[in-house]
């Protein structure tokens, strides 16, 4: 093995891709070969190290200065002076927004201020392309510690002791989601990894499988020993082309030594993971439809029951677990259910990985312990609200979450609190909006997504979600009475009684939170008036919305 | 497994464990509104019409496909069930054209009814049309997209029942609609015209090309002698397109009914069916016996099936008998034997068909079927649009006497009648064929060959011809059709002779039947032409007297050169 004596870690999540993490990476390959250092110097291309908005990002170790927004210019400073000389470039260097930085050197908690690492506990620190990094962190130790010396029950058991609820928006404790499918008995069973991550403004599983596909591999093959499943699908978002190159080059690699495939770990159980691209439809995130698109069909969520599983893909029992719930597996399994129990609330246990954007200084990739407040992200993590504006709204869980007020800073950010306002935790989008935007034209961006993805199978979802947008548009028009926002809340509660699957179901979920916490605001408007300016009679664009630019782009340049 | 118990409104309810809350709340006389459920197509719980509320549930749950269990209770008529049902059918209404009094589907429309059941009175949503074109682009079917409420049963019927496919939902969200593929047009699409998804649309959005104008002006023409052949399964469906219970037999009353109208003539497909059973039979002899053609032989009366097999096997086409369906032999004999023994210029004939099918509105305007040196046939009406006439002239058909068919043409024996049910077929041409093999009569038992009846969708039998055994097969409806045909194209069918008949039941199961058609209504229409059969004083075709004429003054010979020339003809492959 050789050492060392300085680390480069170019952030490679796509965030900084996009920003020419590529070129910036290659000018310091050259500048240290030119300087002679490639034999002192070695240089890491990772997973996503946090904040989004300020990349190309680049960390030099042993010192862990933390250099943002790296041009290719500012190459031959960073390697002339700093690694060279061992004299930090200050100009470059990120200091006053510090507490985002997914800082992976677990000895500065200062720099980790309130975040906790456990699904990202490699993201950031090591090569994604590298087994062996992913090894020398403990990876794949959970899974030999399961197939040699673990009862698929007691690994349900583990799971089940450990409170671990799926990430994907549901909470369903996903232990026993497991005992059902591994009690059932089949030919054949099957895993599922969700990474059709659809909601507007979350990235979080794209960064997961993008700076460490091994653990994902890795939970994939403990959860298919638990229930008897030989075979796992990860069905990912056709777009993410880096997630998808990682995770198939770590597939073959694993395969190459011999983590998946025939007999693993000598125990006679064979697991193998094969790659499914979804072609970009937000239901196909909903687990049936994302089994119909897997067979070849038309993305439509399946009427339940049955439930996938007891009959998923092609009819077999399947599990399906979202990204982030898988990648909390080998950690449980490894470390013990008590020691997961360690973080979050006794209800909630665990961290929640969010992507925090919006109207907040510090944007980017965050992992938190469940049942902080909100104050603590947007204010603590966040580094608070640009301009010295006043923070207006939280929206939790991308578009089928629910909206937080000023009243609910101080609410802890888990299932159960964040239920009974409303609200839902859901996927791990944290959209910070501040007092610039007005409500009626949050609501009506928030239903045109709704129309726009409406698979369009059952009828108060597809019917429904045009005339809520219909109505809220005619809002935004300044056009709209009393009796209309009455129909909008009846319609609304019928779609959430009875559509067919969880995007009709979730439309009112933001909606009424909008309607109850914005009473006043909405009131305004009946009357002709937008208290914070943005909507007026007769827009230009009917669809222009200040929000949804705020959403789309993530606030992320 | 044993039943189970549960709660519906308040009362017990005993239970069989495979059914849905639905059929459970069937039992004990709750009927639950359903829209996009029906009862031989499954439930593509999309409706959102049949949802109740299952205690422990925090969502209302669709009553057509909710699984009953243990315990279970569940509520169907409180205010939030209420709701959520005149909430989707007002949305539904919101997005469908009010054009209901001109609609083909007035007063025979599930959505109509349910909005009068529902009383609803006001549509809080502006209405909004798709303005997509109507699809005439068929002489079978019709389909305004506008009408469509996304229920899918023209789908479930199209792929699951007839395994063609030719439906799916376009587009997403509002803007979901059911059409061929890319919007394309019937025309060209491998739709085979049979018609199975008017009876499955709930409302106006796909209906039978409406003929009857060009009748009523045939009629009306003095020039034109008009002459009408019945289909035989419309003696058993008409009665209940007008509002008699199914199955009910009404051959006089149809006849009686014709004659008021102002046919010129009333004769009888059967009499044409007992023809096709002399060129068929002795066509399946002639395979057997010559071996200069493929076996099985497949039948060709259906013309549903004729469009499959172009467009999904045209190369087991040489397989399909050369006999022309029993509808185009019927027209070639009326403008030719017919016309010189009646003494009537065949340009001057109108030949209108009773047909319980679509797909016959396109067959008798085929190049083929023009050998009379005319369109043989000229107008298909189908059992719905005789339906409309005779309610539009106000005939009470249920009091009319009964009457007979007129000479030649309208005699027929029960072996034509059976052709309408799935295997009547088959059991015409083995009466006629064992007897043509062995010299023998059939005693009043051996007639009935019960192996080749009944709805199971493949049967297959061995008949003992002395000595020499055929062996057949039945398929009815186009998904097990295609079952059929996947063995015979791997070589190992072992069948000789195989009838196929497009539609479910067989022709008493036509695309256009009654609307409110089911399987058990099938069963019944079947039964009745068994009955009409058992009736009937001749029960072999050979023996029908007038098919024996037409033989010795005009065709000479089942396969002669003229029966070639008026009654055979060959498909030739569609691209698909």
């Amino acid at each position: 093995m050789e050492f060392y004596r300085a680390h480069v870690l170019v952030c490679g999540g796509f965030p900084c891709v996009a920003a020419g993490c590529r070129a910036v990476r290659g000018e310091i390959e050259r500048s240290v070969k030119e300087h002679g250092l490639e034999r002192e110097v070695r240089i890491v291309e990772t997973g996503c190290l946090g904040p989004c908005d300020l990349g190309p990002i680049v960390v030099v170790y042993p010192e862990g200065t933390v250099y943002s927004r790296v041009s290719v210019d500012d190459v031959s400073e960073i390697v002339g002076e700093h690694l060279m000389k061992g004299r930090p470039v200050r100009r470059l260097e990120y200091t006053e927004r510090l507490p985002s930085v997914s800082q992976a050197d677990h000895k500065r908690p200062d720099y980790f201020g309130i975040q906790e690492r456990i699904v990202l506990e490699n993201v950031g620190l090591i090569d994604p392309d590298s087994i062996e990094e992913y090894i020398a962190r403990d990876g794949y130790l959970g899974a030999g510690m399961a197939l040699t010396s673990m009862s698929p029950d007691e690994v349900i058991s583990a799971i089940k002791a450990s409170g671990l609820r799926g990430r994907g928006g549901a909470a369903f404790p996903t232990g026993v989601k497991l005992g059902f499918t591994a009690r059932v008995e089949a030919d054949q069973k099957y895993i599922i990894c969700n990474a059709d991550e659809g909601e507007p403004g979350t990235f979080k599983d794209r960064l997961i499988l993008e700076g460490d596909p091994h653990k994902v591999i890795e939970g994939m093959i403990i959860l298919g020993y638990s229930v008897g499943a030989t075979m796992g699908y990860i069905y990912i978002r056709g777009e993410y082309y880096l997630s998808i190159e990682r995770i198939e080059r770590a597939i073959a690699e694993a395969r190459r030594y011999g983590l998946l495939g025939h007999d693993l770990f000598g125990s006679g159980f064979s697991f193998d993971i094969e790659v499914k691209k979804g072609a970009g439809a937000y239901v196909c995130g909903e687990e049936t439809a994302l089994i119909e698109s897997m067979e070849g069909k038309r993305g439509e969520p399946r009427q339940k029951p049955p439930y996938p599983g007891t009959c998923g893909l092609w009819g077999k029992p399947t599990v399906v677990n979202n990204v982030e719930t898988i990648a909390n597996v080998p950690p449980i399994v490894r470390n013990g259910a008590d020691w997961f129990r360690q973080f979050g609330t006794p209800t909630s246990p665990g961290t929640k990985v969010y992507t925090l954007t919006g109207d907040v200084n510090n944007k980017g990739l965050i992992e938190v312990p469940m049942g902080i407040t909100l104050r603590e992200v947007i204010y603590g993590v966040g580094g608070g609200i640009p301009g010295g504006r006043r923070f207006k709204m939280a929206q939790t869980g991308g578009t089928a979450g629910g909206c937080l007020s000023e009243t609910h800073l101080d609410i802890p950010m888990d299932y159960e609190s964040l239920q009974e306002t409303g609200s839902a935790l859901g996927s791990g989008a944290l959209l910070i909006i501040d007092d610039s935007h007005c409500v009626v034209d949050i609501a009506c961006a928030l239903l045109r997504f709704f129309e726009h993805e409406s698979c369009g199978q059952c009828t108060p979802c597809r019917e429904g979600t045009r005339r809520l947008h219909d109505i809220f548009r005619k809002t935004r028009e300044l056009a709209a009475t009393e009796k209309d926002l009455k129909l909008a809340r009846e319609l609304a509660g019928v779609m959430q009684a009875s559509s067919l699957c969880a995007l009709g179901q979730s439309v009112a979920v933001p909606l009424f939170t909008i309607m109850d916490h914005y009473a006043d605001e909405i009131e305004a408007h009946l009357e002709g008036r937008c208290p914070a300016g943005v909507c007026r009679p007769n827009p230009a664009n009917a669809d222009e919305s200040a929000y949804e630019t705020l959403q789309a782009g993530n606030g992320i340049r | 497994m044993s039943d189970i118990t549960l709660t519906i409104d308040g009362k017990s309810v005993c239970a069989s464990p495979e059914m849905t809350i639905l059929e459970a709340a069937r039992t004990v006389g709750i009927k639950i509104p359903t829209l996009c459920w029906h009862e031989d197509l499954g439930s593509p719980s999309v409706c959102r019409v049949c949802v109740v509320e299952i205690e422990g549930q925090n969502t209302l749950q669709p009553a057509c496909s909710y699984p009953v269990s243990q315990g279970m209770t569940v509520r169907t008529n409180t205010p939030r069930v209420r709701n959520a049902r005149r909430m989707a059918i007002e949305l539904l209404l919101a997005h469908h054209p009010d054009d209901c009094l001109s609609c083909q589907r007035n007063l025979k429309c599930e959505l109509q009814q349910l909005a009068a059941d529902f009383g609803i009175r006001e549509i809080r949503f502006e209405r909004v049309s798709r303005k997509i074109p109507r699809d005439e682009s068929t002489p079978s079917l019709v389909r305004d997209a506008d009408k469509c409420i996304n229920c899918r049963r023209c789908i479930e019927a199209c792929e699951k029942i007839q395994g063609v496919a030719v439906l799916s939902t376009v587009n997403r969200g509002f803007d979901s609609v059911v059409l061929p593929a890319f919007g394309d047009d019937l025309d060209s699409v491998v739709c085979v015209l049979c018609g199975q998804c008017t009876l499955a649309c709930p409302t106006g959005a796909i209906v039978e090309r409406d003929d009857t104008g060009r009748v009523w002006d045939a009629l009306a023409d003095p020039n034109m002698h008009v002459v009408v052949q019945t289909a035989p399964a419309i003696r058993a469906s008409l009665g209940e397109e007008l509002g008699l219970p199914a199955g009910s037999i009404v051959t006089g009353k149809l006849v009686a009914a014709l004659r008021k109208i102002g046919f010129d003539r009333v004769f009888d497909t059967d009499f044409a069916a007992d023809l096709t059973i002399m060129e068929e039979g002795h066509e399946l002899l002639d395979r057997i016996q010559k071996g200069n053609a493929p076996l099985p032989l497949l039948t060709s009366c259906s013309p549903g099936w004729i469009n499959f097999v172009e467009r999904f096997y045209p190369d087991l086409l040489p397989h399909v008998s050369t006999c022309k369906s029993p509808q185009q032999m019927f027209g070639a004999v009326a403008k030719t034997y017919y016309a010189e023994r009646a003494d009537i210029d065949p340009a001057r004939i109108f030949v209108v068909s009773i047909m319980p099918c679509t797909a016959k509105k396109y067959e008798c305007q085929r190049p083929e079927m023009r050998s009379s040196g005319f369109q043989d046939v000229d107008a298909v009406l189908t059992t719905r649009e005789l339906g409309r006439m005779i309610r539009e002239i106000g005939i009470d058909f249920d009091s009319l006497p009964e009457e007979e068919y007129d000479a030649p043409m309208g005699i027929s024996t029960g072996a034509g009648a059976i052709f309408g049910a799935t295997g009547g077929v088959m059991e015409a041409a083995l009466r006629t064929v064992y007897a043509v093999v062995t010299g023998r009569e059939l005693s009043e038992d051996g007639l009935e060959f019960h192996d080749v009846r009944g709805l199971e969708g493949i049967k297959e039998a061995e008949v003992d011809l002395e000595g020499a055994t055929v062996r057949v097969a039945i398929a009815h409806g186009l998904g097990n059709a295609r079952k059929v045909m996947e063995t015979i194209r791997t070589g190992e069918a072992p069948w000789q002779f195989v009838e196929i008949m497009c539609c479910p039941g067989g022709c008493v199961g036509g695309g256009g039947q009654p609307i409110g058609t089911v399987m058990s209504s099938r069963a019944e229409r079947g039964q009745a032409l068994y009955e009409v059969d058992r009736e009937m004083p001749l029960r072999e075709s050979h023996k029908n007297p007038a098919v024996l004429a037409l033989y010795q003054e005009f065709l000479d010979w089942p396969l002669s050169e003229r029966s070639h020339e008026l009654l055979h003809t060959h498909y030739t492959p569609k691209k698909s």
